[in-house]
């Protein structure tokens, strides 16, 4: 059984028109005959600011480090042409388990994100969501030339020119393409900012995220999402 | 080829034969006339394979053109069925109900040239430009550059070479 209701009396933000259907307020029969209103924005997802994770002290933070370090998870992510550069890593040429470094499938798993090459904004929006479900301390490696600013793609009327200004970055690998070598080197430097306390900008994101979220709405006209995803 | 075309013409009126090889032909034809030549040639030629639909803006005519590519798998010839639609007034016949993987070209039109074909399914939901709000991006009056300096944050300091200038400076910087 389902109840009408007036869409019109629901406040602004659900009267969003890009709102997804999967999220739109709606009415479910429960079992004891009762109906419930179900919410998805406020009942599936976390309205609350995100929040920065601290360094600790001294010694504590140091073995942190050298532990978050020697233990790359990377999200299988490929956004653009450079993803073809990820898979011969893990062929016996190049190896990047040696360096404690290996692939995972979701969000939930991981605390590296590969931004491969160039980014569209619809592929722009799922990696928001998707850097945002990664648990902290968590880092982005901005691989090719399209990710500092837009490459041969940067008059394009459909690809961002900086990622800097939508999602933060730690370590820049430029080229068109980098090839797989370029990528252990910069997952070489981005050990050495982390074992020096220095790949912090998980939190610089989560202390600038109104100029980060202004921007992404900018371009992501049909913001259908909650604000941060946890 | 040249047979085909002379049956058609026999049946249809058509405005411009190319004739590009022995297996490749096109023929530009009326709006109206075009889906039934279609359906014509996909049930009594063996035309029934689509290939692709495509679009090209022709601004200083103010129209569109619209090439239906289709295939006759048994002698391996393709035809190109052209038509001319009016840039201001851009709608098109839906040919969905000829071959079903005709819908999402027809999708991309609308988005990227904003060309309608009504009854098309799922024809005005986004496809890659989610949330698209100025004039469609094929169109060529739409400027790419511009649009993308205004709304993409360009960094500053990048600069351009033409290539034979930069060349010639470099091999005879005395000239």
């Amino acid at each position: 059984m389902k109840k009408d209701f007036d869409k019109d009396a629901l406040s602004d933000m659900y009267k969003d028109k890009f709102l997804a259907p999967e999220n739109e307020i709606r009415f479910v029969n429960a079992p004891d005959g009762s109906i419930i209103e179900v919410n998805p924005l406020d009942d599936y997802f976390c309205q609350e600011r995100p929040k920065e994770l601290k360094p600790r002290k001294g010694v504590v933070e140091k073995f942190l480090n050298w532990a978050r370090a020697e233990s790359l998870w990377v999200l299988g992510f490929g956004t653009g042409c450079g993803s073809i550069e990820i898979p011969p890593l893990s062929t016996p040429r190049f190896d990047m388990y040696r360096f404690g470094v290996q692939m995972r499938a979701t969000p939930r798993q991981s605390n590296v994100f590969i931004i491969s090459g160039y980014l569209s904004v619809k592929t722009l929006k799922r990696a928001i969501r998707s850097y945002e479900q990664m648990p902290s301390p968590k880092y982005i490696i901005a691989l090719g030339s399209c990710t500092i600013n837009g490459g041969m793609y940067w008059d394009s009327y459909n690809t961002i020119n900086r990622l800097d200004h939508y999602l933060p970055v730690d370590v820049y690998i430029a080229g068109c393409m980098p090839r797989p070598e370029a990528l252990l080197a910069g997952f070489g430097k981005l050990k050495e900012l982390i074992k020096e306390g220095k790949a912090e900008k998980a939190n610089e994101y989560i202390q600038n995220l109104d100029w980060y979220k202004a921007n992404q709405k900018k371009i992501i006209k049909d913001w259908n999402m909650p604000d941060y995803n946890w | 080829m040249k047979q085909l075309v002379e049956i058609i013409q026999n049946h249809f009126p058509i405005n411009d034969i190319d004739l590009r090889k022995k297996s490749l032909a096109f023929i530009s034809i009326h709006q109206n006339q075009a889906i039934p030549l279609l359906e014509w040639l996909k049930t009594t030629h063996g035309y029934t394979a689509f290939v692709l639909l495509t679009a090209v803006d022709w601004i200083e005519e103010n129209r569109f053109q619209l090439t239906y590519l289709i295939s006759n798998p048994e002698n391996f010839t393709e035809l190109g069925v052209r038509v001319f639609i009016d840039r201001e007034k851009a709608e098109m016949v839906s040919a969905h109900h000829l071959w079903k993987s005709i819908w999402v070209y027809q999708r991309e039109l609308k988005e990227m040239f904003g060309i309608n074909f009504p009854d098309s399914p799922r024809v005005n939901e986004s496809f890659i430009l989610e949330g698209w709000d100025t004039i469609p991006p094929y169109r060529r009056d739409f400027d790419t550059k511009q649009y993308s300096e205004e709304t993409y944050f360009p960094r500053p300091g990048r600069s351009t070479n033409d290539p034979a200038k930069h060349m010639k400076s470099k091999l005879y910087p005395k000239d």
